[in-house]
């Protein structure tokens, strides 16, 4: 098990949920027939995920966020594979926010097709019997004569049909089987091709509404004047100029600081340039990067131990060449193009709240806390996430739309502007490392020690750390991989007030930039190959060693310095696939070119190979992004970078051709979302040392090469 | 509050706001057009890009009372079904992740192919890198302009 699963159901405890799973027995059979019992559910409600039209339409209601991953797509195609319906006539939404249905709602860990795979298939088929039940019932005929086939239930023997739409009704009716029989994969018509998404036309048409787009009659919308520091709070404030400009309506002071609620976004921020606060700036307001890192390099030695084997002193000691290094990464925004927003209605029968969120439940458990109503009366919309990445299963913008609607009394649309998306934390923590590494006479590692301090992730988000390890901080640092003898790893939180959060692939941002990295210094230290290297110490993990060699073959690693021109590699297992990738990487004129990037993805199983491709993609973009620009810096307590033009994104004509390899010899289904960040980072990093013969220890890249 | 009156998507809306009001938050409060996104309110990621008498123009900084009397394309506008060549390819190819970004994309790209109907690499770099893909669909859409391209483009 690795230390993210680790994470993540400590996150779901620490949520106060209940796993999912479990209640497979009871939305199955939360079919009509418990609707006609209740009046609770629409006809045609096969069970929690499926509902059939009359006219034919299938529509899939699906518990997971859409922020962009294709996550409603792929767990659409295991419905729909099982329930053997035609694709064209299928649409998805979110599923209602209800943990009677569909357990604890939470996007994130590249968990959803992993967590759902089965399930899906189990829904799919449970509606695919009743409905061929329901067909057998109408002709007289047992079940067992009757088939499934393109939305159609047959009658094989006298080639009769019925359509599911003229049987849902009474499917709906039916109980559902105890044990629906699954399909042989090899059947599959749908799982394993190149699906369209189902979210493509109305993101291309511009109807998709995602939060920002939300209204509802009577609606303010409100901007927030935050803390300029971390740990900072509201002194006084006076909101007589912001009255004044028309169309603002209310200043009111709530926990994260002073709204300002108008008619609309425009009149809102106008209200909010208006405002004058005085500011408590906290016990961090004199913090700095530098005041930071000095705390951090304190605090290396005095870390939890997180693995320790053998003994690194007496090897390093004993050992042909020694390396101490030092590495750091920053803090790093989300930047969601979608700046973080969201819609609450508190009333007195009820509070009503749409955003989107990456954690429907714990957004109702959130509007139930301020609220006081009960559960059942907050009703959480889910929209389409203009990305997610992390930042919105943080849910801060939901406490504080909840907190001003009800302050207000009315419907509340909190927007954060981009500074305000930017600056409000929940960031990529900070991560200071400190290695020594050795090497025998035959360049093979003898001795690791790799001291790391980093926020935690777990005691933000109010959890527990045990032995004062974090496992969201030391993922595939402290379970390192590589056979070396010796390996000592820490671990210590320096108590930041800069709150912290899951950012894409979590530590792995930064432990495999810092491993990857570091293990090629050795490598060249002892004279080795990295690939040989790496291959030679991975004889335990035969995935990695297997995705490894095939990124380096398909990119012609044999080649690996021509024309200015060099080649990097890294490998990760995390999220249960394995990913290894080579970075083709030029130094022009001081200008960092990545033109190529070769990513071989072991996922165990494929659902949608367009979707693997995509999210390696995606998350190479996203890892690039931050090796050569990200950096979230820290003065007088508070963020620094506000918009795009002091915190880059990647842009269209630094987007590296990505040639993708799948491999999936039937190992268990891993994740994709977050798979293809990691290993950007160390294989161009390691492509400069090749290039320079100089190592980067400090991420971003930046501009250190131009003179 | 001034009155203005301005042609979106070949009809006319007469909205009361005040002078500075950026064309976005005119589009996305006053007129419900919401298919233009906001992403940074200072022109640095093109997520609001409309077409300003075909031209393609950043809508989060643009104030109303600069916009005058040229016509205004939005996303919504563009066709009533899916029909445009830019947005064909984009479903062809299957561009958007998350989505936010792609109108402003699908208007520049859409501009871009009136001015240059088969464009190179280069002018496709040169017209889209401005507009930010948090999702990295770059390469994507690279791929979608060169088939909407060979459609006709406009």
């Amino acid at each position: 098990m690795s230390g993210r699963e680790v994470s993540r159901r400590t996150f779901v405890q620490v949520s106060g949920g209940a796993g999912a799973g479990l209640i497979l027995g009871f939305n199955l059979a939360c079919s009509g027939k418990q609707a006609a019992a209740t009046g609770s559910l629409d006809p045609g409600v096969l069970n929690a995920w499926i509902r059939i039209g009359n006219d034919e339409s299938v529509t899939f209601l699906i518990s997971e966020s859409e922020m962009g991953q294709g996550t409603h797509t792929a767990l659409s195609m295991l419905l729909a594979e099982e329930l053997e319906v035609d694709w064209s006539h299928i649409s998805s939404k979110h599923a209602p926010t209800d943990r009677s249905l569909y357990g604890r709602q939470s996007t994130g860990g590249s968990t959803s097709i992993r967590t759902n795979h089965e399930r899906m298939r189990v829904a799919g088929a449970s509606a695919r019997e009743m409905l061929i039940a329901a067909g057998g019932a109408r002709w007289g005929v047992p079940a067992s004569e009757c088939r499934a086939e393109a939305g159609q239930v047959v009658h094989t023997s006298s080639g009769r049909s019925l359509s599911y739409g003229s049987l849902a009704d009474e499917a709906a009716l039916l109980s559902a089987p105890d044990e629906p029989s699954l399909k042989d994969p090899a059947d599959y018509h749908l799982v394993g091709r190149r699906m369209p998404r189902l979210d493509s036309p109305e993101k291309v048409d511009g109807s998709a509404v995602f939060g920002l787009d939300v209204s509802v009659p009577g609606m303010l919308t409100a901007l927030v004047a935050r803390p300029p520091a971390f740990g900072g709070s509201v002194g006084s404030f006076d909101a007589a100029a912001a009255l004044a400009v028309p169309g603002v309506r209310h200043v009111v002071e709530i926990p994260a600081g002073v709204v300002v609620a108008a008619d609309g976004f425009w009149a809102a921020k106008r209200g909010r340039d208006a405002l004058t606060v005085e500011w408590n700036p906290g016990k961090f307001g004199g913090e700095s990067d530098d005041s930071i890192r000095e705390l951090c390099r304190k605090l290396a030695d005095h870390g939890a131990v997180v693995t320790d084997e053998g003994d690194v002193a007496k090897a390093a000691a004993g050992a042909k060449k020694r390396i101490d290094a030092e590495y750091d990464a920053p803090f790093l925004a989300h930047a969601t193009m979608e700046p973080v927003n969201c819609v609450a209605d508190v009333r007195d029968d009820g509070c009503d709240i749409w955003t989107g969120t990456q954690a429907p439940t714990s957004a109702q458990d959130i509007g139930a806390d301020i609220t006081g109503l009960p559960i059942e009366q907050i009703r959480v919309h889910t929209q389409m996430l203009g990305g997610g990445f992390g930042r919105r299963s943080r849910n801060d913008f939901v406490g504080e739309a909840v907190h001003a609607s009800k302050a207000l009394g009315a419907p509340v649309k909190i927007v954060y502007t981009r500074e305000d998306d930017m600056r409000a934390g929940s960031y990529r923590p900070v991560a200071y490392n400190r290695f020594t590494g050795a090497v025998d006479g035959n360049g093979n590692p003898v001795a690791w020690e790799h001291r790391i301090v980093s926020p935690s992730i777990l005691l933000n988000i109010g959890a527990r750390l045990q032995e004062g390890i974090d496992p969201t901080s030391t993922e595939n640092a402290g379970d390192l991989g590589y056979a070396i003898p010796n390996i000592h790893v820490t671990y210590a939180d320096p108590e930041l007030p800069v709150s912290v959060h899951f950012w894409r692939s979590v530590s792995n941002s930064q432990n495999i930039f810092v491993t990857e990295c570091f293990l090629d210094e050795l490598a060249a230290a002892g004279g080795r190959d990295p690939l040989e290297l790496r291959l030679a110490l991975l004889g335990e993990h035969p995935r990695r060693a297997r995705a490894l060699r095939l990124a380096a073959e398909k990119a012609n690693w044999s080649t690996r310095e021509a024309d200015g021109r060099a080649l990097g590699c890294a490998v990760a297992e995390c999220f249960g696939s394995v990913v290894a990738q080579v970075a083709e990487v030029q130094l022009v004129d001081g200008e960092v070119r990545v033109l190529r990037v070769v990513c071989a993805i072991d996922c165990g199983t494929v659902v949608n190979p367009d979707t693997i491709e995509a999210q390696m993609e995606s998350g190479i973009a996203y890892g690039l992004t931050a090796a050569l620009y990200g950096q979230i810096s820290i003065e007088r307590g508070g963020a620094v970078e506000g918009n795009f033009d002091r915190y880059p994104i990647l842009r269209m004509r630094d987007m590296p051709e990505v040639e993708t390899h799948i491999i999936a010899e039937g190992d268990p289904v891993g994740g994709i979302g977050e798979v293809g960040l990691p290993c950007i980072a160390p294989a161009v990093c390691n492509a400069l040392l090749t290039i320079t013969g100089e190592p980067i220890r400090r991420l971003p890249i930046g501009d250190r090469f131009k003179t | 509050m001034p009155e203005y009156s301005l042609t979106v998507n070949g009809s006319l809306h007469t909205v009361n706001v005040p002078d500075d009001t950026p064309l976005l938050w005119v589009l996305r409060d006053e007129l419900e057009l919401t298919g233009t996104k906001y992403g940074c309110g200072a022109g640095q990621c093109r997520s609001c890009t409309v077409l300003l008498d075909g031209t393609a123009t950043f809508a989060c900084v643009i104030q109303i009372k600069s916009v005058g009397d040229r016509a205004v394309q939005t996303i919504e506008g563009l066709s009533d079904d899916l029909s445009h060549p830019v947005q064909k390819a984009w479903l062809e190819v299957d561009v958007p992740q998350c989505g936010w970004c792609q109108s402003g994309q699908i208007m520049t790209a859409a501009a871009l192919l009136a001015e240059h109907p088969d464009p190179t690499d280069e002018q496709i770099d040169e017209w889209m890198s401005p507009v930010l893909c948090r999702c990295g669909t770059y390469n994507r859409i690279r791929k979608a302009i060169h088939i909407a391209a060979k459609e006709g483009g406009r």
